[in-house]
């Protein structure tokens, strides 16, 4: 390739005008896109500095406390943001317990085993079901998964609350469970679409060469394929996380929007873009306001610490893939 | 070019045209969204120089844009504190009661036919999580004959900080010392007990998903849903029905003991016909208004809602003001200047 490139600037030489350009085209290219990597920073800082000075109030009344207080009353001006905190890491953490064994299986079905004309079908529902707006997930979450969690779920999880705890207590159809299932369904897409395109990105040779070695054709996927992809997969289900713990309307529409920590996974509960979403519009006390930003900080800052320890992650995995 | 020429000349004329009219800007509560909003296109109608802009963003969001100066009125569900009228400067915040509202309790309970009876004291038990079946003695009490399940009862109110739950939560902190002392009146409280839905709309599909459950909507929003509920005992001793009459009556009964400034809450007012949970809406109005055609259009705009504009309540559900109240604002509007 960068031969005949080369010969094409030899046989314009004469042309002084054009060698100019293409000598002052980089600097320029290189500042434009410095700009548009600055911006990234740019509003990152001007996102944290809003969020700090509007939430000043509640920082100065509750200080560290409001990260493990969990009273919630607007009319005693008292609040705390530890069951927000619990409601969002359990309903996501719940999402993806379920949509990433889900979700990797799907994609490596679709990537590597999946005949190629069901594969493009399912591929296409997948990228459908990954742009349906969240308000429908919410809908679909009230009229479906509420009664079935209410009567068919709930109950038959509490009978083994004997073994498991947390599925003890009455069964309201709406509450952390139903969240999670829902955030599950939400995030789902997400999982399959990126491990698929991780997986396809794994160059033909490393499978051929399993295969040469006498692999089948699962344990060529198993041990050549995944061991490859790991990278795009991890950022598939950090990417889900990030929209699970964000997501509000969905959540909001099933949870129970209840501040309290119940041990119960069939309770309500409570999460932090939920209780923003509901209570900004109306929260007519400052210190209410500047609780809710604060609120709004520390899902940026759980958000921050989730993606670095990710990034941790990846990075130890990547060593120990090396050394092996 | 010529082409250009006239089309600046011809918006010269049209901006130059209209100059000299003005636009109103008001923002704040979503309950009285709806007549307000067909209010500026009525009354525009009527003075095509006066352009009213309603934002519906909530009531919080009303004051707070008033306490900046960014609207020139605003609106809300709950009256401002006087530590919020601090705030606004160089001016005094007058209160213009617009319409009327009430919240009425709707359950599901399959198999009970009649209308149900709630006395004070009853509602205040079951939100406090202090009455939890429905064969509670005292909900029996209220309506005998009537064959009530033994089962759980499921709370349910709203989510979303709302006028709504205000004068819910203002009824019962005035019926019941436990609940004013334990949970108290706001847009948004600490629930002893329940589901939060989002929404007049949230909770009325909660209560129909939830067997058993109880919940408060708006009357309203009852009505226009076909949505069965309650009947109420007011402080009279009569179990009222809420309807457009009811609530009315119930501003009618308040009227006398009410304060000049109209920051009042109507609940459990005085009155055989009164329903008791009730409340009046606001306009939020600064006293002093420097740029004379906007004073002179709001002052007008006021004085049309109070009179004709009333007339547009009744097609909304929004239940009128009574005549005692609409002659005591009417004295109001000249303390603007």
């Amino acid at each position: 390739m960068s031969a005949p490139a080369s010969i094409g600037v030899t046989e314009r030489k004469p042309d002084g005008l054009f060698l100019q350009r293409l000598k002052g085209g980089d600097p320029i290219a290189h500042a434009i896109t410095w700009l548009a990597a600055a911006s990234v920073l740019l509003v990152t800082v001007w996102l944290v500095a809003q969020l700090w000075m509007q939430s000043t109030p509640a920082i100065h009344a509750f200080g560290f406390g409001f990260l493990w207080s969990s009273e919630w009353d607007p009319n005693a001006e008292k609040f705390g943001a530890l069951p927000f905190i619990y409601g969002t890491l359990v309903t996501s953490a719940l999402a993806l317990a379920i949509s990433v064994p889900l979700g990797v299986g799907a994609a490596i079905f679709l990537s590597e085993l999946a005949q190629p004309g069901l594969s493009a079908v399912l591929t296409f529902l997948v990228e459908l079901l990954a742009a349906v707006p969240s308000v429908i997930f919410g809908l679909l979450a009230i009229f479906t998964l509420v009664p079935l969690v209410r009567d068919v779920i709930g109950p038959a999880l509490d009978k083994t609350s004997g073994v498991f705890p947390f599925f003890a207590g009455p069964s309201y159809g709406v509450g952390v469970l139903t969240a999670g299932l829902i955030l599950a369904v939400m995030t789902f897409p997400f999982v399959i679409s990126i491990s698929r395109e991780a997986l396809l990105a794994v160059p033909r040779e490393q499978r051929e060469a399993a295969l040469a070695l006498g692999a089948t054709k699962w344990e060529a996927t198993w041990d050549a394929i995944i061991p490859f992809a790991r990278l795009g997969i991890l950022g598939s289900i950090f990417l889900s996380l990030a929209r699970a713990l964000g997501e509000t309307m969905a959540v909001t529409m099933v949870i129970g929007n209840d501040p309290k920590i119940t041990p119960s996974l069939l309770a309500p509960g409570y999460t932090i873009a939920s209780v923003i979403a509901n209570e900004f519009t109306e929260a007519t006390s400052n210190l209410h306001l500047a609780s809710l930003i604060l609120l709004g900080l520390v899902l940026f800052l759980i958000t921050i610490i989730i993606n670095a320890g990710a990034r941790l992650l990846i990075l130890a995995t990547t060593r120990q893939g090396s050394a092996t | 070019m010529k082409e250009i020429i006239t089309g600046l000349l011809a918006l010269a004329t049209l901006t130059g045209g209209t100059a000299w009219a003005t636009d109103l800007n008001g923002a704040g509560s979503t309950f009285g969204a709806p007549i307000y909003q067909k209010w500026a296109e009525q009354f525009k109608a009527s003075h095509p120089s006066v352009q009213i802009n309603y934002q519906s963003i909530g009531s919080g969001g009303g004051i707070r844009q008033l306490i900046s100066g960014t609207v020139d009125f605003g609106a809300t569900d709950m009256p401002m504190t006087n530590e919020q009228m601090s705030q606004v400067k160089n001016a005094k915040v007058l209160h213009f009661p617009t319409v009327l509202g009430a919240d009425v309790p709707s359950y599901n309970l399959s198999g009970v036919k009649q209308q149900l009876k709630f006395s004070p004291e009853t509602l205040a038990g079951i939100f406090l999580g202090k009455i939890t079946r429905w064969n509670d003695g005292r909900i029996k009490a209220e309506n005998p004959g009537v064959n009530l399940p033994s089962t759980a009862i499921m709370v349910i109110h709203r989510s979303d900080g709302s006028g709504t739950t205000f004068v819910w939560t203002d009824y019962l902190s005035k019926v019941s010392p436990e609940w004013k002392q334990r949970v108290g009146a706001n847009t948004s409280v600490n629930w002893p007990v329940g589901l939060g839905a989002k929404g007049n709309e949230g909770v009325a599909g909660l209560i129909k998903q939830t067997p058993n459950s109880i919940g408060y909507v708006e009357l309203i929003f009852a009505i226009q849903n076909h949505m069965g509920y309650g009947l109420v005992r007011n402080s009279a001793g009569a179990y009222v029905n809420a309807d457009l009459a009811s609530v009315t009556a119930a501003a009618a009964g308040a009227a006398n003991n009410m304060p000049d400034d109209f920051r009042v809450s109507i609940t459990n007012p005085p009155g055989k016909d009164s329903y008791p949970i009730s409340s009046f809406t606001w306009l939020l109005v600064p006293d002093s208004i420097p740029n004379a055609a906007k004073r002179a259009d709001l002052k007008n705009f006021l004085h049309w809602m109070l009179t004709s504009g009333q007339g547009y309540c009744a097609a909304l559900a929004y239940a009128p003001l009574p005549k005692q109240v609409v002659a005591k604002e009417l004295k109001l509007i000249d303390q603007i200047h």
